[in-house]
């Protein structure tokens, strides 16, 4: 008999009939649903359209959670009065409620909830972070999760899977985000859709979860419905750290499984890589990227600034500041990496750089809070999407990096080799 | 009833369709629907008339989960989205808010053309070059929910989800 990748062996402990092959159209058993400041209004006016209860079905309120994160602090009076319908909603019903300067609805699943082998659903495309952990987890629209925060069940389309395997030792200066920026280049936005992409390989074994994080966070940019990497004594530390090892489950995928196509790359020859304006799939080695001038350099978002990113990046400023006239913005992704970077003295090095440094949450990423660039400014961003007008103003133009190339990018006003730093 | 097309690029993002600059709109999607798509075609949201067809090519609606984006297409007066390919997320919010879109070789429409759609028989037609699309049914499932004109409608009837 086939084996089982891993979206099929998840997805079949949360379904009726236990196996599940892809292709199969099933309904899933849920075990957390969440959304946020940007999509929670709708989602309750949807909720609202059901006669009676709202919650009608087995709703487990302690799965069912609201962050307040993606524009914190509101910077006008229409977003305060949408994040209090949320704020409300969730303390009115006994829901978990994350609020403003909590951290990136990601971030927080990753070191608060999620674990090997949960299905997760959420408003928001990212959700497909805590794959990294090994969750199934994929996001939907608003109406979506309305249902299956009422009925603690969706429905989903077994995904066929892309392995994507990544071998060798990571060089000096390369990171997670190089490796899926990579990969990106390969797979092309809608190379994945519809799919899962499984991680393999001896770079998944040597890497830490908060790489991992980055790799699964990226696979919507594929167009995939998830990322999935293997569960094991990394994915075990991980848990130790956040203070629940007892959540832990070793997972792979069947030796036998059955992929659908697979891609392979040595990361061992890989340089870090820089997606050029427009689209994340538009991909080139920093040395064919080098010395174009940057007038602001984001560090932030779910897909990189956690507490081990933050590390490379004080790394880098140490002894360096900024360069003049660019504006700096460093938006730590979680209160918990936050004051991570009080206590290990991250703080002190990137705001002697010359860093503005924002709470905890999305920040410049999608264009509604601050540091919206100016016309025909160029940003650097360690976040996912670089689409026109993403960061609010579709006069500028955006490049995508690792965190230690932005840092390197910040203090030489172009863009540059974080070797040079390292 | 036939409506004119408007022509999409490949891979049109939700922040072209729906730009997050705007999120202070989020809870008044008439103000909302004002922008739509106008980073993609400043013009549309101005001229855009009830029946019309947006149509684009692959990978429609890649990026965000915002269901903002097919709601504010919809609430344009749109007929219906026709592209090579959808973004899944974008395709699947657009079936549970009852805006028809429908997977067809969009290399055979022009702009401005007059399109009419026939969803029970799967076929669009374009009454200015005379010819006939027929495209793939679309699943059970999605045929059910957009039948109801939504998911909510859909679960208010049968109380619970089912697969057709
Ligand atoms: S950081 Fe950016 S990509 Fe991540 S959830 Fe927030 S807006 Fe979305």
């Amino acid at each position: 008999m086939a084996g089982k990748t891993l979206a099929e062996k998840i997805i079949g402990e949360h379904a009726a009939n236990g196996s599940v092959s892809s292709g199969e159209v099933v309904i899933v058993k849920v075990d957390y649903a969440f959304s946020h400041d940007a999509s929670g209004p709708l989602l309750i006016n949807q909720l609202s359209r059901f006669k009676g209860d709202a919650f009608s079905g087995s709703l487990n309120k302690e799965r069912t959670i609201f962050f307040i994160d993606h524009a914190v602090p509101p910077p006008t009076k229409e977003l305060s009065n949408d994040q209090e319908i949320v704020r409300q909603f969730a303390m009115g019903n006994g829901l978990v409620l994350s609020d403003a300067g909590n951290g990136i609805c990601h971030q927080v699943m990753a070191e608060d909830y999620a674990a090997p082998g949960n299905l997760i659903v959420g408003t928001d495309s990212h959700t497909c972070t805590s794959g990294g952990l090994c969750a199934f987890s994929t996001g939907m629209g608003a109406t979506d999760i309305a249902v299956a925060m009422r009925l603690r069940k969706t429905w989903l389309r077994v995904p066929e899977t892309i392995k994507v395997n990544l071998e060798g030792n990571a060089p000096r200066g390369v990171y997670a985000k190089d490796m899926i920026l990579k990969a990106l280049s390969i797979l092309g936005t809608d190379g994945a859709t519809y799919k899962s992409l499984e991680f393999h390989g001896s770079a998944i074994d040597e890497m830490d979860v908060y790489g991992r994080l980055t790799l699964a966070n990226m696979a919507v940019e594929a167009g995939a419905k998830t990322g999935l990497i293997k569960s094991d004594e990394r994915t075990r530390n991980y848990l130790e750290e956040f203070h629940r090892v007892e959540q832990w489950r070793e997972m792979a995928s069947d030796e036998n499984a059955v992929y659908e196509s697979e891609i392979s790359f040595d990361v061992s020859e890989l340089e870090p890589q820089v997606a050029l304006p427009g689209s994340p799939d538009n991909v080139k080695p920093v040395s064919q990227a080098r010395g174009a001038k940057v007038n602001e350099v984001f560090i932030g978002s779910c897909t990189n600034t956690r507490i081990e990113d933050m590390r490379i990046v004080a790394q880098i400023f140490k002894n360096h500041k900024k360069a003049k006239g660019l504006k700096l913005i460093v938006t730590p992704s979680s209160q918990k990496v936050y004051l991570g970077c009080m206590r290990e003295g991250i703080l002190d090095t990137i705001i002697e750089a010359g860093a503005l440094v924002t709470p905890a949450g999305c920040g410049v990423c999608f264009g509604a809070l601050g540091g919206i660039p100016a016309d025909n400014d160029v940003i650097f961003s360690s976040s996912n999407r670089n689409f026109p007008g993403r960061t609010g103003n579709p006069k500028a133009q955006t490049y995508l990096g690792s965190p230690a190339t932005a840092a390197a990018t910040a203090i030489n006003g172009c863009i540059s080799d974080p070797r040079e730093f390292l | 009833m036939s409506g004119r097309a408007w022509k999409f690029k490949d891979n049109i993002s939700t922040d072209e369709i729906c730009p997050g600059r705007y999120m202070s709109l989020r809870s008044n999607l008439p103000e909302l629907a004002k922008h739509t798509l106008e980073d993609a075609r400043k013009e549309f949201p101005l001229e855009v008339r009830k029946g019309d067809f947006v149509v684009g090519g692959k990978n429609f609606g890649m990026g965000s989960s915002r269901e903002h984006a097919p709601i504010i297409i919809k609430m344009c007066g749109v007929r219906a989205v026709l592209a090579q390919s959808f973004a899944r997320i974008f395709y699947r919010n657009s079936i549970n808010i009852g805006l028809p879109a429908i997977i067809c070789d969009t290399s055979l429409i022009s702009e401005g053309d007059e399109l009419e759609l026939d969803l029970g028989k799967s076929y669009v037609t374009n009454l200015t070059k005379g010819t006939e699309i027929l495209f793939p049914k679309m699943s059970k499932t999605m045929e059910a929910i957009l039948q109801e004109g939504g998911l909510i409608p859909y679960v208010e009837k049968y109380g619970d989800l089912l697969l057709a």
